[in-house]
């Protein structure tokens, strides 16, 4: 017991999790039919990419790895409020969310 | 203990992950988005990231999901109705989320020499310097434009979603 509490956890593990949540970032944006759900699986994807970027932070133990996440923290910020307002754009001019029936610009 | 803590809260990040695909509403889905964040803030608490976590609970798990929340509020969002979706996300995009993940599961398993993490691990190599030290030492000496460039970001963006989000009403311009 005592040896599994002091057991340090491999790095790969970090982020083969990383890698995971990402492809479930993915397929939510392929599956999910609902505007404001698509853009959650965008915010999924970006922190899966900041637990990479923390992981890696730690390996080199650099701390510029730590800086970038805080800039995609403020980026994901500021997208988010432009995206949701684009999103309530939309549902005034078209009166509905999923995804099939904005298709004014699909081929 | 960091074995222990990090399979339960990745755990978790994945069953919230995974909740998020399955759920219909999208107040559940923003509900289990939170669990991830929340997780995830845990999870860089154990790589030694106690600002990030600390941001990430307040600025993710806080700002950005209330704003979320608030807009499925307003907009009423019902249930989504699931159709199939676009032949091509299931003839090109399936197969290849499926590629990507096992070939970035096989490149990170066979990484050599990536050490491993433990508890109460720290960065900095000298005694008593904490996270937020280096983290400010270089934000705010080498990388102060970036900064201050990021607030002028911030302020385009409260303009730009005020300017879209605004209600424009042609009609009763004159009538004020």
């Amino acid at each position: 017991m005592m040896h599994l509490l002091q057991q340090e956890v491999p790095l790969s593990l970090y982020l083969l999790l990383s890698a995971v949540l990402f492809s479930l970032g993915i397929m939510g944006f392929l599956i999910k039919r609902n505007l404001i759900t698509v853009f959650m699986s965008i915010e999924l994807m970006l922190n899966a990419v900041n637990l990479s970027f923390v992981t890696f932070a730690h390996h080199w133990h650099a701390v510029k790895g730590q800086i970038f996440v805080f800039f995609v923290m403020m980026v994901a910020a500021a997208e988010a409020a432009v995206g949701l307002a684009i999103i309530i754009a939309v549902f005034r001019a078209r009166a509905t969310l999923a995804v099939d029936r904005i298709d004014l610009m699909k081929l | 203990m960091h074995l222990i803590l990090f399979l339960l809260f990745a755990a978790l990040c994945l069953a919230g992950a995974v909740n998020l695909l399955f759920q219909t509403h999208p107040i559940n889905s923003a509900l289990s988005l939170i669990v991830v964040m929340t997780s995830l803030a845990v999870l860089y608490l154990l790589l030694g990231a106690e600002f990030l976590a600390a941001a990430q609970v307040i600025v993710y798990a806080g700002a950005i999901m209330v704003l979320f929340t608030f807009v499925v509020m307003l907009l009423n969002a019902g249930r989504e109705e699931r159709t199939l979706g676009s032949r091509a996300s299931w003839a090109v995009g399936f197969p290849a989320v499926a590629v990507m993940l096992a070939i970035l599961a096989t490149v990170v398993l066979h990484i050599q020499g990536l050490g491993g993490a433990s508890f109460g691990d720290n960065l900095s190599s000298q005694p008593g310097e904490t996270n937020l030290d280096q983290l400010s030492q270089v934000l705010f000496t080498n990388l102060l434009l970036p900064f201050e460039v990021t607030s002028v970001l911030i302020l385009v963006a409260i303009l730009g979603a005020v300017a879209l989000a605004r209600h424009t009403e042609p009609e009763r311009t004159g009538s004020k």
